[in-house]
């Protein structure tokens, strides 16, 4: 195995292209860099002169509203100059390969590109061909990575749980498919909290997930129990009709959160989900909405993180 | 042309020779291993003292891409490539455009490559009309064109009854059927076995069971029509323990893997690298060990080069969109010596994987330095180490997992029919 493809000579993030393999002490200034970014978006003015002059490329393969749309709004916060392609449109139907496209992006003098593709590893292979002073950030890549979902995530935590080594956390849904679960997992495990379950029937669970550190529950009612942090995955309607799941009622009687259900969790317990939500299939209304729910923080914070990434990037 | 090799170690394992000596060859036949005989003239002469003189290697999977993939490579390319690594004999696989099912297309790729005087070309026939896994070829046929076998490449055969049908009309005129055993649907669009490195990298997993539930289905069937099948690239211990048991209970089964898969696991993945996207998918370091030791012990008969070159545009993808396939036909030899050196196996033994016992389950008279035998021979410095680089390639394509590795071995001479067809 080569060397990791995210830091340069220095050791410094170069790329953010998954949270695995991540050293804790770069993902805390992640983190420790976005809490000073809150302040900023709950300014009247919420602009900082960070990225002055940088280009910034969204490049989406695969289509997406929130998370381009967040990424968009923290470069801008930056001052950065930003360009949005959705190509799933434009150039791939006209036979363009992937690093065709990237090349051409290139020579436009973009110093970072944004990007979400729906094959595992797409972002690996364009940080491996882009010019060094271009930086890659992952915005989603096939069921691999979206490690800024899973640090916006971790930092979410932190805020109303600041101390991860005290931490029990629950991830519930189809890990299987989930770029989000995994990058929840290596974040959360290198951050120091000690025991990460994942809740799921067996035909949603990818082979030996528990040698990515995790234990694994196929019993809500087991697998809830004293966890400070839920972490609920989207279910994708697609997922219905692959023989996977009989219905998407019985998977809400059993693996659907419910007010019930999260009574089973510690009283102080937080609900997280990384949207959209399929409200009445992975999770019940009254907990979305409910006291318990940090989702719409996460969606603020998420702007927070995605500023800090780009601003550690463009200083490395 | 006469030619006399002097002072090699000869290795012939189907003879059990292993000795310094003298080969004399004349008209395309050995002549004499030992001695030269009195009053032979050699029109050449090669000083062979340090080097290893084996029969030439037979390959059981070569893809040529032609005709249709002249993109990929040429014949001209891959037969270089082939004698470059010490091949004198291999077997091309269907999956051209169009795809080897009638007679003339294969008399005219036989035509083809004769005229290119290197390698002989065994042309494995397509089992069924297109590969699409529907209607039998004319198999006899093909048979008298030039097939020596026939088989689905890596294209799937889903239907039952026509994979019994197949096997029943093959056995009916004795050929052999080759089949690499894989379940379509439960391989459907996965590109890496189903373990901990798919799981982390988020790629669409292969189970073992894709390889197993196949393999099992052939060996019933087997055993039910008679047919003799070759079970083609095995990729997993549980694989090869039913092979192991289906031989012991006398069934004419035989069966070869790619010399990637005894050297390489789902590790070698690293970072997507889609020069490890193979089919079948590396597996577990556990089934690369089991597969070691099936060849060791016989379950598995033969290493192949599976060599299938691929266009640099078509690796340049993730993972998953990237074309499988790695080229061998040049690494053959080295990561054969490599796995005996590693399992400290003797080099005669070592070299029958690729020459005698590959030889034996085409029903060729190939792969071995008997007096009288076909005058094929691969000439190598079993010491020397050479890096593998694109430009040291000869094959068009360059995507192999081995790429900037260094391995011990190379091809110093090939002779196929008694005339030198390559010097390195």
């Amino acid at each position: 195995m080569s060397n990791n493809p995210q830091l340069n000579r220095n050791g410094q993030l170069q790329h953010l292209l998954t949270t695995e393999g991540l050293p804790a002490p770069i993902l805390l200034n992640i983190l420790d860099t976005a809490e000073s970014f809150v302040g900023v978006t709950e300014r009247d003015v919420k602009k900082v002169p960070l990225l002055r002059g940088k280009s910034i490329f969204n490049l989406f393969f695969e289509p997406s509203t929130r998370t381009r749309t967040t990424f968009e709004i923290a470069a801008k916060r930056l001052s950065a100059d930003v360009v949005n392609l959705n190509i799933a449109a434009s150039s791939q139907s006209k036979g363009e390969t992937l690093l065709d496209t990237v090349n051409n992006l290139s020579a436009m003098h973009a110093d970072m590109f944004v990007v979400r593709h729906a094959q595992s590893g797409a972002a690996h292979l364009i940080a491996r061909h882009v010019r060094p002073e271009i930086h890659v950030i992952n915005a989603g890549d096939g069921r691999h990575a979206h490690p800024t979902q899973g640090l916006l995530d971790v930092f979410t935590i932190r805020r109303y749980k600041p101390d991860f080594r005290s931490l029990r956390v629950a991830i519930v849904g189809d890990i299987l498919h989930s770029r989000v679960a995994r990058s929840q997992i290596h974040a959360l495990t290198t951050l120091g909290v000690p025991e990460v379950r994942v809740i799921a029937p067996k035909t949603l669970l990818p082979t030996k997930v528990e040698r990515l550190g995790v234990h694994v529950y196929h019993d809500m009612t087991k697998g809830l129990k004293d966890v400070d942090v839920l972490m609920m995955l989207r279910l994708q309607n697609e997922r219905m009709f692959s023989a996977r799941l009989p219905s998407t009622e019985e998977y809400f009687k059993y693996y659907g959160l419910t007010q019930e259900k999260l009574s089973l969790a510690r009283q102080d317990a937080i609900v997280l989900h990384p949207g959209p939500m399929n409200r009445g299939v992975e999770i019940d209304s009254a907990v979305a909405d409910g006291g318990q729910s940090v989702i719409l923080p996460q969606v603020t914070f998420g702007i927070a993180v995605r500023m800090a990434v780009m601003s550690i990037l463009a200083g490395n | 042309m006469k030619l006399v090799i002097r002072n090699g170690r000869i290795v012939d394992p189907k003879n059990g020779v292993d000795a310094v000596t003298d080969v004399s060859i004349d008209a395309g036949k050995v002549i004499a291993v030992g001695p030269i005989p009195a009053g032979f003239h050699a029109d050449r002469e090669v000083e062979a003292s340090g080097l290893v003189v084996s029969p030439g290697l037979v390959d059981l999977s070569a893809r040529l891409r032609e005709p249709g993939f002249e993109y990929k490579a040429t014949l001209e390319s891959e037969m270089a490539a082939g004698v470059a690594g010490g091949i004198t004999s291999l077997v091309c696989l269907p999956d051209t455009d169009p795809v080897l099912d009638e007679p003339g297309l294969v008399e005219m790729l036989k035509h083809r490559a004769r005229n290119l005087h290197q390698a002989r070309v065994y042309p494995l026939g397509a089992l069924t009309r297109g590969l699409k896994g529907e209607w039998l070829t004319e198999m006899a046929e093909l048979r008298d064109a030039g097939c020596i076998a026939f088989g689905q490449s890596d294209m799937p055969l889903p239907n039952t009854r026509v994979l019994m049908q197949a096997m029943q009309y093959a056995s009916t005129f004795g050929f052999s059927v080759w089949l690499r055993p894989q379940d379509v649907h439960l391989a459907d669009g996965g590109v890496a076995h189903d373990g901990e490195v798919a799981t982390r990298l988020g790629l669409p997993p292969i189970s073992v069971c894709a390889e197993t539930v196949a393999l099992s289905n052939i060996i019933l069937m087997a055993r039910a029509t008679g047919a003799r099948v070759h079970l083609c690239r095995v990729s997993s211990a549980e694989g090869t323990a039913m092979i192991r048991a289906a031989r012991r209970e006398g069934l004419p089964i035989t069966c070869d893997v790619a010399v990637n898969h005894i050297h390489l696991s789902e590790m070698d993945i690293g970072y997507f690298d889609s020069n490890c996207h193979l089919v079948p998918p590396l597996r577990a370091l556990s089934d690369r060990e089991a597969l070691r030791a099936g060849l060791r012990d016989g379950t598995i008969d033969a290493i192949c080069s599976d060599h299938a070159p691929v266009d640099e545009d078509a690796k340049l993808l993730p993972f998953a969109e990237a074309e499988a396939g790695a080229v061998g036909l040049e690494l053959l030899l080295p990561l054969t010596l490599k796995w005996a050196t590693e399992m400290k196996i003797p080099l005669a033994a070592a070299l029958a994987k690729i020459t005698v016992e590959p030889a034996r389950i085409l029903g060729l008279d190939a792969g071995h330095l008997s007096a009288g035998a076909l005058a094929d021979l691969c000439i190598f410095d079993p010491d020397q180490y050479w890096t593998v680089e694109a430009s040291e390639l000869k094959s068009q394509g360059k995507n192999t997992p081995f790429l900037g590795m260094e391995l011990k071995g190379r091809v110093k001479y090939t002779v196929v029919d008694g005339n030198i067809v390559h010097e390195g």
